[in-house]
């Protein structure tokens, strides 16, 4: 480790810094206002840091190339604007709230190293960090009883697929000799003799470890009961900083391993998750009466939609992969900006009966929202559009016509649920409607986020092209 | 340059409606109203300076801009107008001024959004007649859907939810198809010249092979004969066009299926002439089943709409049959039939509307009559009946003689029986008048007679009509240019 090491782990180590910046901050004197700021402000230096960062790496475990940085940006961004989403729906809610910051901060800075490592070991390093801290999080308003269950339901299931990931790492480690991803795709070339019986297998465990965390079917029973369970504005955090850490992990991996498209064994495993993710993720959505819960079964949809782009690879496969995680982040985020927005102090607006009518009492809202859900459905003049429209071509330029079909085909099943949830905000509201009084306004922050998330999605569907050239850039260390 | 500003005029007033609406309802109707008179105007002017175009010019644009837009793709924002889009554009600005007036008391709660949807559907229709970029065209395809979903959803009658639903998951579906048939020409023309392109001009006459070809094509058939609609991609319609609000109702069966006939004629026909001349024969069968089918449809219903909506099916099955009929002739009646039907139908669709909006009611089982206390009005829907069932003289006739003129050159069966579909049509709009306006005024209806506004709008469309039946020269001049060169492309 060099000072110029160091130097390189900048993004990282702002990171923790921060966190336990704010922790001291909070031993001195609690300030919910205080936390946030330095949790911004900390946040934002990172990211101009990202900037100055000169491709290199940094011992066998990390690697700061400009693909991680392009995660790193993204990841902080993102835990930016949930931790802007935050304050109000927790400035409501009765427990301490300064501890949710730190806890933002680990889980962030376990994302970022996931998005930087070559390494089994930094992977797992990365994974435990997300995951230790999400515990918390996704538990975090701790007196009331379905944060507790699903904050449970989350420890038992993760704790279990770290088991699985561990136990194929170790037989790959046991079959290869090494856990570098670049010495195993070496190995993968050059070997001639390949003992498979312990390979396939530990990349089949390997695989179930992350398509828990992406919540790929058949891993992803947690999901909807996470969703529904966790504080709106961690769901958005797990649906969203969690998965793209784990994505760009993911990628890199099987980009650098050699083990995507060598192996036609993977590619079909691949293949079957991305059209069950697919099928399952859409057709469980239309069965949903909660907000939140046919969010989380579109966001295991949308895994499917990546996959495909996943598995068409090279250097347009992998650029589609980004631009529609980057689309993915924005939607979801503000989807569940929306929710959190509209979160009374005693539960949270999960219902499709607390949107009915939604445009009347408050247009803005209902037209963010509106947006959101019609970008996940894939409708121009949003960047959902273009994201799927760059899988499908993806997936054309290599003639995948039978996952395409089933993408266009699922897609369109997928239209229904959000069609359902947009319609009640359109609906008419009657007179004996409940909620027929004007919602407060006492969010200003997240509403001013959601505004600038709804105007970044459209720019990135209208006029996506100063992005393509960012990904290309960051593409070019890892394909 | 002219025609980015025909659709950010739209584009722009939509929002400025909007948020005038908050202040006047009634500022934001006549900011739309002024919208569209404005790209009105402006493409009359465009057609006064191309009246003397000469025949002989082919693929020749009056207009273009053609910008780069998505460059890692080959993407251009590319607008071109020829004399079939003129005209196109033309109907749905003159439908679009219907619209408006057509809402203008129809429509009371959320007029802002409201207008802000009428006219950004009309931006995206604009947007479909005028696209040259495929990628442009697919987006500008999609952009009029979200729009249309949404005057359906909010504004239409009893089963509004349903009907708008139904329609955007058809589309959608059959749009999401289109997508992915033009990324396998996108693809497929870059492997064989190393480019990557949306450019229409430069897809024409990629080599495909034929099978290929027919996949294809067929990917962009499917979405355009759901617009169409084409049977058996019909169902959708009736629905749609009997829950939406009047305006959506003149949108719909005035413009919005004329976009799957220009699909065809613009793209589906000439980017795969192999394939659509082994295609024709289907083709012409469905429109003939269309025809007939659409008819005796229509026939059998009660309410107005619906029997209006079936009727659509009808018409554009000769649009359908002229279209694959291959032949000069055929299309200038192709192109004739999608003019007057928009502006018949539509008007049909304003009638209707007026009836619903002072009966509450659109089942002619409680109508009956009603020539006693609305003479005007009735007098107006016995007219656009008429121009319906083809009666010479007004436009309707024309196109679906020269249709027929066609279709007999090349298939003297598919001709015979598609003439039975103008004689089913005299059934249907004779069974309406007669239900709905004529014999006693059983239910005792005391109903206002047309105002003043709906009689101007209803009687402009009146005078086109005639027009348009007695003198259609000038229409045939400006389509000549596409119709002189169509059966060149098939070969």
């Amino acid at each position: 480790m060099t000072a110029i090491d160091l130097l390189a782990l900048l993004p990282l180590l702002l990171v923790a810094a921060t966190s336990v910046a704010v922790m001291l901050a909070a031993a001195v004197r609690r300030n919910h206002a205080v936390a946030l700021g330095l949790t911004l402000a900390g946040l934002a230096a990172v990211f101009c840091s990202l900037f100055f960062i000169h491709p290199r790496h940094v011992t066998v475990l990390l690697v700061m190339d400009r693909y991680a940085l392009f995660f790193m940006g993204l990841i902080v961004a993102a835990s930016f604007v949930v931790a802007l989403l935050a304050y109000a729906y927790l400035e409501k809610r009765e427990d301490n709230h300064e501890e949710f910051y730190i806890l933002l901060l680990v889980a962030t800075l376990g994302s970022m190293v996931l998005s930087a490592s070559t390494h089994f070991a930094s992977l797992f390093l990365g994974l435990e960090i997300l995951s230790v801290a999400l515990y918390a999080l996704i538990s975090y308003l701790h007196e009331r009883a379905l944060p507790v269950e699903a904050g449970i339901k989350y420890l038992v299931l993760a704790a279990v697929s770290a088991g699985f990931l561990l136990f194929g790492i170790a037989l790959l480690y046991a079959d290869l000799g090494t856990m570098d991803f670049a010495r195993i795709a070496q190995l993968l070339a050059t070997k001639a003799d390949l003992d498979l019986t312990l390979l396939l297998p530990g990349v089949a465990l390997i695989v179930t470890g992350i398509g828990f965390k992406l919540a790929l079917v058949p891993f992803h029973l947690w999901t909807p009961d996470v969703y529904e369970g966790a504080p709106a504005p961690v769901t958005a955090f797990v649906a969203t900083v969690s998965k793209g850490g784990m994505f760009a992990l993911l990628l890199r991996y099987f980009n650098q391993s050699g083990f995507g498209h060598g192996f036609a064994p993977v590619f079909l495993m691949f293949s079957i998750i991305a059209i069950a993710s697919m099928f399952a993720g859409n057709l469980l959505a239309l069965l949903q009466n909660n907000v939140k819960r046919i969010l989380a079964y579109s966001s295991i949809a949308h895994m499917g939609y990546l996959l495909v782009a996943f598995q068409v690879g090279g250097p347009m496969g992998t650029s589609a992969v980004l631009f529609y995680l980057v689309a993915y982040f924005v939607m979801t985020l503000g989807a569940f900006g929306v929710v959190t927005v509209l979160s009374e102090r005693h539960r949270d607006a999960d219902l499709l009966e607390d949107y009915r009518g939604l445009f009347w009492r408050r247009p803005a809202l209902a037209l963010a929202f509106t947006a959101m859900l019609l970008s996940l459905a894939g409708i121009p003049l949003t960047a959902g559009f273009l994201g799927k429209f760059y899988i499908v071509a993806a997936g054309a330029s290599v003639g995948a016509w039978s996952l395409i079909l089933i993408l266009v085909i699922t897609s369109v099943i997928g239209l229904f649920y959000y069609l359902r949830i947009v319609v009640t905000l359109y609906a008419q509201p009657t007179a004996s409607d409940p909620a027929h009084e004007p919602i407060p306004r006492r969010a200003p922050a997240a509403t001013l986020v959601l505004a600038v998330l709804t105007v970044i999605l459209v720019w990135l569907g209208v006029y996506p092209a100063p992005l393509l050239v960012a990904i290309r850039a960051a593409i070019g260390s890892i394909v | 340059m002219i025609l980015l500003w025909l659709i950010v005029v739209l584009l722009a007033s939509g929002v400025l409606a909007w948020l005038a609406a908050r202040s006047n309802p009634l500022w934001c109707r006549w900011i739309s109203l002024a919208a569209v008179s404005i790209d009105f105007v402006l493409v009359l002017a465009l057609w006064g300076r191309n009246l003397t175009v000469s025949l002989a010019r082919t693929n020749d644009w009056f207009e273009q801009v053609d910008w780069s837009w998505i460059p890692q793709f080959g993407i251009h924002f590319h607008l071109a107008m020829d004399g079939l889009s003129l005209l196109l554009v033309l109907l749905t600005l003159f439908l679009g001024i219907v619209s408006v007036l057509a809402s203008w008391t129809e429509i009371t709660k959320g007029v802002g959004f409201f207008h802000f949807n009428l006219l950004w559907i009309l931006a995206g229709i604009i947007g479909v007649f005028l696209a040259l970029d495929l990628f442009l065209f697919y987006f500008a395809w999609e952009l009029m859907l979200v729009p249309m979903y949404f005057l359906i959803a909010i504004w239409g009658h009893e089963r509004r939810v349903y009907a708008a639903t139904k329609f955007f998951l058809f589309t959608q579906l059959s749009g999401l198809l289109m997508l992915v048939a033009i990324l396998a020409l996108y693809f497929a023309h870059q492997r064989v010249t190393g480019v990557y392109t949306f450019e229409y001009a430069d897809l024409l006459g990629t080599p495909l092979d034929p099978h290929t070809a027919m996949w294809i094509m067929l990917g962009f058939f499917i979405a355009f004969a759901v617009k169409l609609p084409m049977v058996p991609f019909h169902t959708w319609l009736a629905d749609a066009h009997t829950e939406a609000p009047t305006a959506g109702s003149v949108i719909l069966a005035g413009l919005l299926l004329k976009t799957g006939a220009y699909g065809l004629i613009r793209f589906a026909v000439p980017l795969f002439p192999g394939a659509a001349r082994e295609f024709a024969p289907v083709a012409m069968t469905l429109a003939v089943v269309g025809i007939l089918y659409g008819a005796i449809l229509a026939f059998a219903q009660t309410d107005l709409k619906r029997l209006v909506a079936y009727t659509s099916i009808s018409h554009l099955g000769f649009v359908l049959l002229g279209i694959y009929a291959a032949n000069t002739i055929a299309l200038q009646g192709a192109l004739m039939t999608m003019i007057c039907h928009g502006i018949s139908t539509g008007a049909l669709f304003v009638v209707a509307g007026a009836l619903q909006d002072r009966m509450h009611t659109r089942e002619m089982g409680a109508m009956g009559g009603l020539w006693d206390t609305v003479p005007r009005l009735s007098g107006v829907a016995l007219f656009f009946a008429l121009a319906s069932l083809g009666l010479p003289g007004l436009g309707d006739f024309i196109g679906e003689f020269l249709v027929l003129l066609g279709t007999y050159r090349v298939n003297v069966t598919m001709a015979a029986v598609a003439a039975t579909g103008v004689l089913a049509a005299t059934f249907y709009a004779l069974r309406l008048v007669q239900r709905a306006f004529q014999g006693p005024n059983t239910h005792k209806w005391q109903l206002p007679d047309l105002a003043l506004r709906e009689g101007l709008m209803l009687g402009v469309m009146i005078a086109s009509l005639l027009w348009l039946g007695l003198y259609p020269q000038p229409v045939f001049h400006m389509f000549a240019q596409a119709a002189n060169q169509f059966p060149a492309l098939w070969r």
